[in-house]
């Protein structure tokens, strides 16, 4: 089915009229409603009068996550706290988390995409739906539960972890759809065969699966092994979470809901929009949201988009999966890493000097692994391997803290981590993606 | 007496021994004493060379991080329960043990022994008054 058929069928000529007004409009609101905005747009000399037509978007400065970062906490919030009803928290890259608001408005427009999200992946009215993503801080769960009430399914909200019992309550209660991270959806194959049971025979059809990156390999291998469809979903939460872009069972890129979410993808040395197919920053231009708007938010996703109609009849241009990060940001297991953080760990560390790497890997079937290389340091060396060891602890516990995940901590000799033209490469992803 | 020992950081990587020994080798730096404390990940090499400051130079300069601790040589008698004498005054008197290996070579009737103390001088203190040898410098090999 089709949610929302007037505004994701609509003509596109149509629909631009309105990405317009609403441009207009939002401009508007936030150089009236945010201190930042205003200050920013001042500097840029532009004003809602001067959005003309959608290309004066370019006109626009962009908005990156430092900002958010720099506002901490609320700053960039366009509505009293009052009127703020969730506050949703993911890592930042350095000290301060982001933090993002949603209004009365933004929580229904949230279960309004969340809601287009499940019918684009083949939801349906009355069905069931588990939701292994994570509920809490991680705007992954809630988005899901939201969407799906709206929708009208019912919902398991199992959250994620304690796998044999998501698989027992798969088992018991015949859910048809099932939403969580690809690397998840992989880690519980040998659980259930653990358990006795027969993966081909989940009750699962569709797999709503997002929050890190995966590729057709990897959704090859869930649809074999699941023998369920695997389509991916596409969110962030500084725009709102999930519910940013959905594929469809034609499994031909993550339909944009663009009249609410206006899509720009650039060239992220020039800022220039780059060709239709080519690659590129992902920019967000939230057009109708109350809480916490923002004015072309660079994703730091590259991504290609595509404008054709698509045959599942929506008229959305749609996004190809993350080719890759403008920035060094890994995700590992549904959560951001940056390593900033990492660096940040270490140097609180009395006497590292973080020369350090970060190694992800994903065994067959197995979640992400993230270990730290720590070159050891003359300062640091101790005769004792019991110091050494207490060292290597310290460091663990510290990265876990920030990061929220397990780690591993090595360390290693100097000059063991290979430098590239003077600069340490900082992440080595092994993970087959 | 303390006597320099060299203590290199390696990993558990093949032929890294080798390398540092080949090192030392080269510099005709000659090893009177080793041992080699493991990790999961990492090994700690404790050697007693014949010129330590020339020996932490060199392996410095091939990139391997290295420092000097102190440590007493001593001399245990080469019979049954001759360590466990030495223990014995060490325990008594309140001594910490970090860790302890033997030398290559030998001395007559005597076994050499390395110790790294936490408190060094007070263990030659009372090494000394209980009448323990220890060797005073490296040349008596």
């Amino acid at each position: 089915m089709i949610w929302n058929e007037k505004y994701e069928c609509m003509d596109p000529e149509g629909l631009k009229n309105i990405q317009l007004e609403r441009l207009r409009e939002i401009v508007k609101y936030v150089s009236e409603n945010v201190p930042f905005y205003k200050e920013r747009l001042n500097t840029y000399g532009v004003r809602w009068q001067d959005i003309k037509s959608l290309s004066d978007i370019k006109k626009l400065p962009f908005t990156v996550k430092e900002d958010l970062r720099d506002n901490y906490p609320f700053g960039l919030f366009a509505s009293p706290l009052q009127k703020i009803k969730e506050i949703h928290v993911s890592s930042g890259t350095t000290g301060n988390p982001t933090v993002v608001g949603y209004t009365q408005e933004d929580i229904e427009l949230w279960m309004e995409v969340m809601a287009r999200t499940i019918a684009v992946a083949g939801g349906e009215p009355g069905d069931m739906i588990q939701i292994a993503y994570g509920y809490g801080l991680f705007t992954g769960g809630l988005g899901f539960h939201y969407g799906a009430l709206k929708m009208g399914l019912t919902i398991i909200p199992t959250s994620s972890g304690q796998t044999k019992r998501q698989l027992k309550l798969m088992q018991d209660f015949k859910p048809r759809i099932l939403a969580c991270t690809p690397s998840y959806a992989l880690y519980m194959v040998d659980e259930a065969k653990e358990m006795g049971m027969e993966p081909r025979d989940s009750s699962w059809e569709i797999g709503i699966f997002g929050a890190e990156p995966w590729s057709d390999s990897i959704r090859k291998e869930i649809e074999e092994v699941w023998n369920m469809t695997a389509l991916d979903v596409y969110g962030l939460s500084e725009i709102i979470g999930p519910g940013v872009a959905q594929e469809c069972p034609y499994k031909d890129g993550l339909h944009i809901f663009w009249d609410v979410f206006y899509p720009e993808v650039i060239n992220p040395e020039t800022g220039e929009e780059v060709r239709e197919g080519e690659d590129g920053e992902l920019v967000i231009t939230t057009l109708t949201k109350i809480g916490m708007p923002l004015l072309r938010y660079r994703t730091r996703d590259i991504v290609s988009i595509k404008y054709d109609r698509c045959k599942c009849g929506r008229t959305s241009p749609r996004i190809s999966k993350i080719k890759g990060r403008t920035d060094d940001m890994i995700v590992v297991r549904g959560i951001n890493v940056f390593p900033s953080q990492i660096e940040h760990v270490l140097l609180g560390i009395e006497g590292t000097q973080p020369h350090y790497q970060i190694v992800v890997d994903r065994k067959a079937r197995s979640l992400d692994e993230l270990e730290i290389w720590v070159e050891v340091e003359e300062k640091i060396f101790s005769d004792e391997v019991k110091k050494l060891e207490e060292l290597q602890d310290k460091i663990r516990k510290e990265i876990e803290s920030v990061l929220g995940i397990m780690v591993k901590v090595k360390l290693v000799e100097p000059r063991t981590i290979e430098r590239s033209m003077g600069k340490a490469k900082r992440v080595v992803d092994k993970r087959q993606l | 007496m303390k006597i320099k020992q060299i203590s290199a950081f390696l990993e558990n990587k093949k032929g890294r021994l080798y390398e540092v020994c080949d090192i030392l080798g080269k510099h005709d730096i000659n090893i009177r004493a080793l041992t080699i404390a493991e990790s999961e990940d990492f090994g700690v090499l404790r050697m007693i060379v014949d010129k330590p400051e020339e020996a932490l130079k060199v392996l410095k300069e091939n990139g391997i991080v290295v420092r000097f601790s102190e440590i007493v040589a001593v001399e245990v008698e080469d019979r049954p329960g001759g360590l466990a004498q030495v223990l014995k005054v060490l325990v008594e008197n309140g001594i910490n043990v970090e860790y302890m290996y033997g030398f290559v070579e030998r001395k007559a009737d005597k076994a050499l022994l390395v110790f790294r103390f936490d408190e060094p001088d007070k263990a030659i203190q009372i090494l000394q008054d209980n009448n323990i040898g220890i060797l005073q410098e490296l040349e008596e090999l």
